[in-house]
């Protein structure tokens, strides 16, 4: 059973039936002038469309990469590159793909953190302290939309304008937000926005960069001048045909599809609150349709000791339950959430967290057997103490 | 026979339908779809076992540790990642880079882009043959070049370069060596155990694997450092991050396995459909062959056919599907640099085709080639008024042309 949709998805049947003829029958390179070679071209121009149509932009404001991180990185370094900035000033909570790119900068130029209230947003920071904050020279600031681990969402069309009328760029990182709620980037007001296609059903493998072309970026790769000169390499048109349609599909159902996740995990949350001691994390804000990241509070649990969100997990899997302690990117780490750490969550209580998040092709039956499970495991842990002790 | 034929395959490779069946594997609901960067389940476990298995796939068929393979997406990513990961580590090492005209742009526009921040870059002349003169390269050295990075098999005109004797040299000399192996891979024999390379870019697509894959091998001893230039989660020992996209990994490890079970026999095949291809067209007139003979990859066949535009022949050849040089600049219609590279004139540049041979080509389709381009060559022949003077015995090179 998998409850994993967040690190990644499953490929849609109709995805694939898209991408299989361009592997073996038009496979030509499209920067070729044969026909062949125009026909690769013309499928990723309505791949380009499909994808625009996702985000309400243009097509030529879609730039494809690689996937999501490659995406952050370039709208991070090639905006700043391109608009000669030299600060960045990114949310507490961003993926680490912003986070590392941030790092690396560190050494040469201003870095700037921006912070987040208990529930993972900048809604309960006044706005006084979030002008303060960003007083000073101009810079990029780079805000995700939705977040990976808790689901909170950023109301990005809210604080862009805001933060574009203190002289600096927005970039959004929506990777998380695209297929599971509205993505308007003509009415976001921000100036980059980050895709990729694996979250929504599509191959991985490949993302997208929207942009706006006031911006002047500046390419990260370089070499054959693809991608208007903004992304070199030969495209990969399989998995752009196939980001396209799951694009297509994502916009299509959107509605159906958060409706329908919205009524698994509230069906989810209800039996989970009846456990003892469980915290939801950004429960009091918006959040993705899809995802509960939760843990356990330490201090009517068990004496104070908790349970190790990976031991947890663990188990879980051992009854064939696919979940994890939080960001796939981050889980080779063992330091606990860094986007809980910024929410003000307790470490112990950090440590316990458990993401859940749901996909389109879960059931109401394997959530049974998963809060079964997540019970059986907590009612163990008095158990678990005294073989310990 | 199906139309139109495709004699691109320098360009791009069809995937294998054996390569696409494994792919298939590892997308949709019913199979290994997770992420290999999971670590809590049996979903990220299968995914990151078919990655481990497609990295001893690949470092096999060129006899590498798998630990030395870095996963990108593309050789252009190999290529920017080794040269700037290089030259932003070892920087105050040196700032001077080696490398020949006649490289891919993905190296050639990464050394232009190194230039704006600073280094100094040196771009070697490439004999008449399309070869790097092994003396001319070592006279370039300075005490602060950092990198030398030459390609094995140019693009265009597919002449192999002796990787192993430069290896040699830029090892006696402490200079990282990089190789764009992107058109060698699977046609050519590559063994870095014995072979002193240090970095080395390769690309699927051009090895009947998907696009948007590649890798780069990274040696380990003695170890070479780079850069990041892509940051996030820590994929790759830090070297690349990124999701892995399983699929077009474990794509990637079916094509090198298959490459290094069928390279012999498959190259003995290929050699004989390139060699009857240029029999059928060598005894033309004013036709020449580009990149030498002596020292060429099996499916590359450069040809220049004299006083014909290869823009129109192309267009004329509308059955076949050839390419008058690189795909990535045939946007522009700028003659081959790599030919101008050669010392051929404009003229000849600009009228050259490249044929490109591969694993689904028939001894029909080349039959049909020759008889096709014999026919287009004369047609277009026939109505250039230059072929005439020329025919005429009037040396075009000794006209002065009015102006207007």
């Amino acid at each position: 059973m998998y409850f994993d949709h967040n690190a990644s998805t499953p490929m849609h049947s109709e995805v694939l039936a898209e991408m299989m003829p361009y592997l073996q029958h038009c496979y030509a390179n499209p920067s070729s002038v044969h026909s062949q070679g125009r026909m690769a071209r013309e499928a990723i121009n309505y791949a380009r469309q499909q994808v625009a149509d996702l985000v309400n932009a243009h097509p030529s404001q879609v730039i494809f990469t690689s996937g999501g991180t490659e995406a952050n990185n370039l709208a991070i370094k090639g905006c700043i590159q391109g608009m000669g900035l030299s600060r960045l000033v990114i949310g507490a909570t961003e993926h680490p793909s912003v986070k590392d790119v941030a790092a690396s900068f560190e050494s040469f130029m201003q870095v700037d953190t921006l912070p987040v209230d208990s529930q993972g947003t900048l809604e309960g920071i006044g706005n006084g302290e979030i002008e303060s904050l960003l007083s000073g020279q101009p810079a990029l600031v780079s805000l995700m939309m939705a977040n990976n681990e808790t689901g909170a969402i950023q109301n990005i069309a809210d604080i862009a304008p805001q933060i574009k009328a203190q002289g600096h760029f927005v970039h959004t990182d929506a990777v998380q937000a695209a297929g599971k709620t509205v993505v308007d980037f003509a009415s976001l007001d921000v100036d980059l926005l980050t895709l990729s296609a694996h979250k929504i059903y599509g191959p991985k493998g490949v993302g997208a960069l929207i942009f706006d072309k006031k911006i002047d970026l500046g390419a990260m790769l370089h070499g054959g001048g693809q991608e208007k000169k903004y992304r070199s390499g030969t495209e990969n048109v399989a998995a752009i045909v196939g980001f396209g349609k799951a694009a297509e599909l994502a916009r299509q159902n959107l509605i159906e599809n958060v409706s329908r996740l919205k009524r698994l995990r509230e069906y989810f949350e209800q039996k989970l609150g009846m456990l003892p001691g469980v915290i939801i994390f950004s429960e009091k804000t918006a959040r993705l349709p899809n995802t509960t990241f939760f843990g356990m509070d330490t201090s009517t649990n068990t004496n104070g000791r908790g349970i190790d969100g990976e031991t947890l997990l663990m188990h879980l899997d051992t009854q064939g339950i696919a979940v994890t302690s939080g960001s796939a990117c981050a889980s080779t780490r063992l330091q606990p959430s860094h986007v809980l750490m910024a929410m003000g969550v307790g470490e112990q209580t950090a440590r316990s967290a458990i993401r859940v998040s749901f996909g389109l092709q879960n059931t109401k039956a394997e959530i049974d057997q998963l809060i079964d499970a997540i019970k059986a495991q907590i009612e163990m842990i008095p158990y678990l103490e005294i073989v310990e002790n | 026979m199906k139309l139109p034929i495709y004699l691109d395959y320098s360009a791009t490779t069809p995937v294998d339908p054996r390569v696409a069946e494994k792919m298939c594997e590892y997308l949709t609901i019913d199979q290994k779809f997770g992420n290999p960067a999971s670590r809590s389940h049996k979903f990220g476990w299968d995914a990151d076992e078919a990655v481990k298995k497609a990295r001893q796939q690949v470092a096999d068929l060129i006899n590498a540790d798998p630990k030395e393979i870095v996963w990108t997406s593309g050789a252009t990513e190999s290529d920017n990642l080794a040269i700037k990961g290089v030259a932003h580590f070892y920087h105050k090492k040196g700032k001077h880079i080696i490398t020949c005209k006649t490289e891919h742009k993905a190296v050639l526009d990464t050394c232009r882009q190194l230039e704006r921040e600073g280094f100094d870059v040196t771009y070697l002349d490439p004999e008449a043959t399309g070869l790097i003169d092994i003396k001319k390269l070592e006279a370039a050295m300075r005490d602060d070049t950092i990198l030398v990075s030459l390609m094995h098999v140019n693009n265009e005109i597919g002449v192999i370069q002796d990787i192993a004797a430069i290896g040699e040299l830029t090892r006696s000399k402490g200079i990282i060596f990089h190789v764009d192996a992107a058109q060698s891979a699977g046609k050519v024999p590559i063994d870095l155990k014995e072979m002193k390379v240090d970095l080395m870019s390769f690309s699927a697509h051009k090895i009947y694997g998907p696009k948007g894959m590649g890798a780069l091998y990274v040696r380990r001893k003695p170890r070479i450092r780079l850069e990041a230039q892509m940051h996030g989660g820590g994929h790759e020992r830090g070297m690349r991050s990124g999701t892995l996209a399983v699929h077009q990994i474990v794509g990637m490890g079916e094509a090198f396995q298959i490459a290094q079970q069928e390279m012999a026999t498959e190259n003995e095949r290929i050699r004989m459909l390139r060699d009857k291809l240029w029999n059928g067209l060598d005894d033309m007139e004013e036709v020449y062959l580009n990149g030498t003979a002596d020292s060429k990859v099996t499916g590359n066949l450069n040809v220049s056919f004299n006083f014909v535009e290869g823009e129109s022949l192309i267009m004329a050849l509308k059955d076949i599907a050839v390419s008058s040089g690189s795909a990535c600049t045939s946007a522009s219609l700028e003659p081959s640099y790599v030919l101008r590279a050669l010392g051929r004139n404009d003229e000849l540049a600009h009228s050259s085709i490249r044929f490109s041979i591969g694993r689904f080509t028939t001894e029909d389709e080349i039959d049909h080639t020759i008889s096709i381009v014999r026919e287009k060559v004369n047609k277009l022949r026939d109505l250039s008024v230059l072929w005439e003077m020329h025919k005429d015995g009037i040396d075009l090179s000794k006209i002065e042309w009015a102006a207007h």
